[in-house]
């Protein structure tokens, strides 16, 4: 029979840690960025969250969304959804919150080593990505061709739109953006963004692709990806659900035999394919 | 330099198609350029022509008198643009602008209808693949529809 956690480590998961906000800025009409101060913070793998503690109102997890490489502050792009999360957002430069941290398993970029990794995000899931992306670039000559798909509702919606204009324009990556719904004045795309696949001509059973959005846009995109032979082990997507202590003991993010806080939020697509097809888990 | 049925030959609509037929699809179309700002068509005008493009973008457009044009899809390369050519009452739904300098093959509509109700083979192969693309694009347009981006419940 498996043992119980000992409790030390687990009490010390649950306490929060205090963190000053180092800057603030605003991406989107719901969505800011918040930089904290990382001292005393161990570092991430890209892929991992935070319990982020807005005092007095709550917790949620929330993806890194900064340079893995940095050990001296903390980055989360936060959409204010709830009550904790507009809380969050309305910290301002000086200003502290609670974290415990951080959680999860990690984008397994290393799996893109000598081959081409496509990066697909919608609407906020570019921010969770944006970390392997810098893992990627500190090594770019170790990768094949870097592909980063974005998928917006509406223009004025897009995330780090000047970061990826500049990689795009000094041709590091490939960066393509398409929205829901747009204007006359927009010269990009518009559709979702699994019809942006099929004009990139990947090549399938080199590619490795890490996926982040509604699950919706996760499943069709997998579909996709398959189809053009990319091999399913080789499709990661990041998951999200209920969670709340982040270190599997309370069982509100559990999905089928995994906790989502632990043994996710990335996984490889054939171990949650079933899953997130029941509608009861 | 490649001929039409050449490049047909690969282009995803018509790529696994038997030469001959590529050969009868070609002797409808003509390699055209289209540069950006121009409108292919407009919405209500007559449906003459269907392009397979080869490079750049267009837009499909609504204008609304309240919100100006309206972007409902772009399509690019490997797209095919303009199936009103194939149903009564042969109109277009949507105006058509040239948002990148296009390259595409642009076919005559009356002319190849007029050679797929003639030979049942090729018709049956050009709808089934016309039948894939509706299939494909009536799809994206039910995920666009599902608005999966905007505001989730906080949990």
């Amino acid at each position: 029979m498996a043992s119980l956690p000992s409790a030390e480590p687990l009490a010390a998961a649950l306490l929060p840690r205090s963190l000053e906000v180092l800057a603030s800025s605003q991406e989107t009409a719901d969505t800011w960025t918040l930089t904290l101060a990382a001292e005393g913070a161990r570092g991430f793998a890209p892929g991992q969250f935070n319990m982020l503690y807005a005092f007095g109102i709550g917790e949620a997890p929330i993806s890194f969304s900064g340079d893995p490489a940095d050990p001296t502050r903390l980055v989360h792009t936060i959409r204010a959804v709830g009550p904790v999360t507009r809380a969050l957002c309305a910290l301002r430069v000086g200003d502290s919150l609670g974290a415990r941290g951080p959680f999860g398993s990690a984008w397994p970029v290393e799996r893109a080593r000598g081959r081409d990794a496509v990066f697909v995000g919608g609407g906020i899931g570019i921010a969770p990505l944006r970390p392997a992306i810098y893992r990627l670039l500190a090594e770019r000559e170790a990768y094949g061709r870097v592909v980063v798909l974005v998928g917006t509702r509406r223009p004025e919606d897009r995330l780090f739109g000047a970061e990826l204009a500049e990689w795009k324009a000094a041709g590091v990556i490939e960066v393509h953006e398409t929205v829901d719904a747009a204007g006359g004045d927009w010269t990009g795309d518009v559709g979702v963004v699994t019809t942006l696949l099929p004009r990139l001509g990947l090549d399938g059973p080199r590619s490795v692709a890490f996926l982040c959005g509604p699950e919706v846009m996760m499943r069709f995109t997998a579909y996709d990806l398959i189809g053009a032979g990319v091999d399913p082990a080789e499709v990661y997507v990041s998951l999200e659900r209920n969670m709340k202590c982040a270190v599997a003991t309370c069982g509100h993010c559990q999905l089928g035999g995994s906790f989502v806080c632990k043994d996710g939020p990335v996984y490889a697509y054939p171990r949650v394919s079933a899953q997130i097809l029941v509608r009861e888990l | 330099m490649k001929s039409l049925a050449d490049l047909l030959e690969t282009f995803p609509l018509t790529e696994g198609m038997e030469q001959d037929q590529l050969e009868l699809i070609a002797g409808c179309g003509k390699n055209q350029v289209y540069q950006p700002g121009v409108y292919l068509f407009r919405e209500g005008d007559e449906a003459n022509t269907f392009w397979a493009l080869r490079s750049g973008k267009v837009a499909l457009e609504v204008y609304s008198p309240q919100r100006g044009p309206l972007v409902v899809e772009t399509v690019a390369e490997g797209d095919v643009l303009g199936w009103s050519w194939i149903f009564p009452p042969y109109r277009y739904m949507f105006d058509a602008r040239v948002l990148e300098t296009t390259r595409a093959i642009a076919f005559d509509g009356a002319c190849l209808r007029g050679k797929v109700e003639g030979d049942a083979g090729l018709g049956y192969q050009l709808m089934k693949r016309m039948a894939s693309v509706f299939t494909r694009r009536l799809a994206a347009a039910r995920y666009q529809l599902l608005d999966l981006y905007g505001q989730p419940a906080e949990r």
